[in-house]
């Protein structure tokens, strides 16, 4: 026994010390244990992989039965293989620094135990997520972490606009949700059973279906789930409005971990897909559309924390479309790096905002490289990894899927290096506004402490050395390597297309610094269109959500809630007023009347007695 | 036993109920009404006795002595009411005596 269940137990602990007493305990308790759970349950990874490796095989341990019902058998089982080993060094790893970065950030915010306690509830269950061995409990973990999402994006609930957005991501999320449980259901009506391993091994046999069939529904189920919780079109929506939330909340759950969790569950799911290629083709289209949309939309915003976000979104678009060509150990390998380098766009973003003393707006920055030197270069190596600038990070991670993906369809490939080209310019953009150029502000820029800027410094080092983590031969055991030599000339194509949007970005907003404005006002209708993010909030309201408001307050209120059930619950009420005020008629306090009344009844008596006989 | 056969005494015992009840119910006058009370009283005992001799048991007897007695207590309530009534009304009129209704 290697107890992994002490991996998501101590966080668990650490939520309940600090949900139960963190209003009465001082701050640098509450730190301890927030921190401190989660920093021994990074070395307890650790310590079980020491004792696990090389955990070529899948190692799984039994604690108890969950639901036995029929042949519905479903126990408290968790397991790790190298996919699961990899997702959780990144989920504890990064998650330690977010929360010592947080531990800075949030110093001066109020309900600061409560969103320890949110932050290490969010760690238990995303690691149950990751340690799951069926569908059921990997359910358990994939809603514990929404409901997660849903109370940290409305930490602020006194503001309006923070609660709506709590909402956005819970009620999108749930769409999601109802295709992920109907797959459970279909996994349990094919298989008989919800276990990972049973479930791959039974499916291991069967033929590919060339035609939709079973496991077709299933795959597309299992996507329409990861497409809520991962942010892919059509249910993206709710991932830019998620940033009203605290930064490192972003950076944590909306960047680096949940975001991934769809990345993860289809990954782990590969057996499933594998026999399901039109399903894959969905996977694949689905991620090469988010990311060239939300890229595009990432160019035009001038709030700092929403560029990130769109760059998330498309970001995960490319994951899809590793997993959609098959690529599976190159859609994880963009999971780590990309956890490294957006998690510290995202600390970065929030130091800048920090010291800006809570500016977002890109228009009111410029020139703070002097100012916050060390949050501009760490921000850096970010910017570099995520641009595809080798030899760092991005580099390594999106090559890997550019080239699947080009080993299965050439089309797919250039409209992936056009989307990297986007992506470098959007980055660039965001930084050149940032930190060159001058001062356009009013604020007075302060460094951030040495607890926020640390983190940012680990992230940075990994930022820019993660694409040498060989990923993708760790992951060999469980996905199988794909042949291929490297073409150093689509490698290249790559490079020069991010290369290109970093200049492009500098000669824009550099160099000739006026010329994005007037390119923007001369572009009129289509610059419009995309900084409305093409005006998806909006159609969704038009044929959405509009008209299931107005069937709730026409159909569902004032018919049926106010018509139909107030009516006969105070419609029963008026007949009892109706028949008494008729009755009391009878009481008319006439000795005489009554009198008559009890002879009448005696008559009748004897008369109905008399019949009975 | 060959005297008066049971169903005279029953026919005597309806006629005299009959009478009572449709005096309660018409006459207007309350010591007349409290009388017509005792006259279906005194019809009910009539037959409890007859059925008595009829039957050879002597339940019918003892019915009679509760009715008497029951009838002895009400008559002593009923007249301390009618009293109390006239004293504060100074009627007797039973259609008058109505304020005990909704």
């Amino acid at each position: 026994m290697h107890h992994l269940w002490l991996i998501p137990a101590l966080p668990l602990a650490g939520f309940l010390v600090n949900g139960l007493f963190g209003r009465r305990l001082p701050k640098a308790i509450i730190n301890a244990v927030a921190v401190g759970s989660v920093l021994l349950s990074f070395l307890w990874v650790l310590q079980v992989l020491n004792g696990l490796m090389p955990l070529e095989t899948l190692y799984v341990e039994r604690y108890a039965t969950w639901i036995a019902s029929g042949s519905l058998d479903i126990p408290y089982e968790l397991a790790i293989d190298r996919l699961s080993a990899v997702m959780l060094l990144v989920v504890t790893g990064v998650g330690l620094l977010i929360h010592i970065y947080a531990t800075g950030y949030m110093s001066h915010e109020d309900g600061y135990y409560r969103f320890f306690a949110y932050l290490n509830l969010f760690m238990f269950f995303m690691l149950t997520l990751v340690l799951a061995n069926n569908y059921l409990l990997l359910f358990v973990g994939w809603e514990g972490v929404g409901l997660c999402s849903y109370l940290l994006i409305g930490f602020y609930y006194l503001k309006n606009s923070a609660t709506t957005a709590g909402n956005k991501a819970f009620i999108v999320n749930r769409i999601g949700d109802f295709g992920f449980a109907l797959a459970i259901f279909l996994i349990f009506i094919q298989f008989g059973t919800l276990d990972f391993p049973a479930v791959f091994s039974a499916a291991q046999p069967l033929p590919a279906e060339s035609t939709a069939g079973i496991l077709t529904a299933i795959c597309l189920l299992l996507m329409v789930g990861a497409a809520g919780k991962s942010a892919q079109v059509p249910l993206y929506v709710w991932l830019p409005d998620a940033m009203e939330g605290p930064t490192p909340v972003s950076a944590l759950i909306h960047a680096a971990t949940m975001v991934t969790a769809g990345v993860y569950m289809v990954a782990r799911s590969s057996a499933l897909y594998l026999k399901a290629p039109l399903a894959m083709d969905v996977v694949a289209l689905i991620g090469l559309l988010t990311a060239v949309l939300a890229a595009t939309i990432g160019m035009t915003q001038f709030d700092i924390k929403k560029v990130f976000a769109y760059s998330t979104v498309s970001q995960l678009g490319y994951m899809f479309l590793a997993l959609g060509v098959g690529a599976f150990s190159a859609g994880i390998f963009h999971v780590v790096t990309h956890a490294f380098f957006k998690a510290l766009l995202f600390l970065g973003a929030g130091s800048v905002i920090h010291a800006l003393e809570g500016e977002q707006d890109l228009r009111h920055m410029g020139g703070l490289r002097k100012k916050i030197p060390i949050t501009f270069l760490t921000l850096a190596c970010a910017w570099v990894a995520i641009a595809g600038v080798p030899p760092f990070s991005g580099f390594h991670s999106k090559d890997e899927i550019l080239l699947a993906a080009h080993h299965h369809a050439p089309w797919m490939y250039w409209i992936g290096v056009v989307t990297a080209g986007i992506t470098a310019f959007y980055v660039s953009r965001a930084m050149f506004l940032c930190f060159f150029g001058s001062y356009r502000g009013h604020h007075h820029p302060h460094e951030s402490p040495v607890s926020m800027w640390g983190p940012l410094a680990v992230l940075a080092l990994l930022s820019l050395g993660g694409g040498y983590t060989h990923i993708p031969q760790f992951l060999a055991p469980v996905f199988p390597l794909a042949e291929g030599a490297h073409d150093f000339t689509l490698v290249a194509i790559s490079v020069a297309a991010g290369l290109t949007g970093i200049g492009l970005a500098w000669f824009l907003y550099i160099a000739k610094p006026g010329l994005a404005d007037s390119i923007a006002s001369s572009l009129g209708g289509l610059y419009k269109l995309v900084y409305n993010k093409y005006f998806v909030d909006e159609l969704y309201f038009a044929t959405i959500i509009n008209p299931a408001i107005a069937g709730s307050r026409t159909v569902l209120w004032k018919f049926l809630d106010a018509g139909l059930i107030d009516g006969t619950v105070n419609g029963a009420g008026h007949m009892a007023q109706w028949v008494g005020a008729k009755c009391r008629r009878l009481q008319s306090g006439n000795i005489r009347t009554y009198a008559t009344w009890v002879v009448l009844g005696a008559v009748l008596l004897i008369f109905t007695i008399g019949g009975v006989r | 036993m060959n005297g008066v056969p049971l169903s005279w005494y029953l026919i005597l015992s309806a006629i005299l109920f009959a009478l009572g009840a449709a005096g309660f119910m018409i006459r207007k006058n309350m010591i007349t009404v409290f009388m017509c009370i005792e006259l279906m009283l005194n019809a009910v005992n009539l037959s409890f006795v007859a059925f008595s001799r009829h039957f050879k048991t002597i339940d019918g007897q003892i019915f009679t002595f509760f009715v008497m007695v029951v009838a002895a207590a009400e008559a002593a309530v009923g007249l301390a009411i009618i009293l109390t009534v006239f004293r504060n009304r100074s009627t007797l009129q039973v259609d008058d005596i109505d304020s005990l209704r909704l």
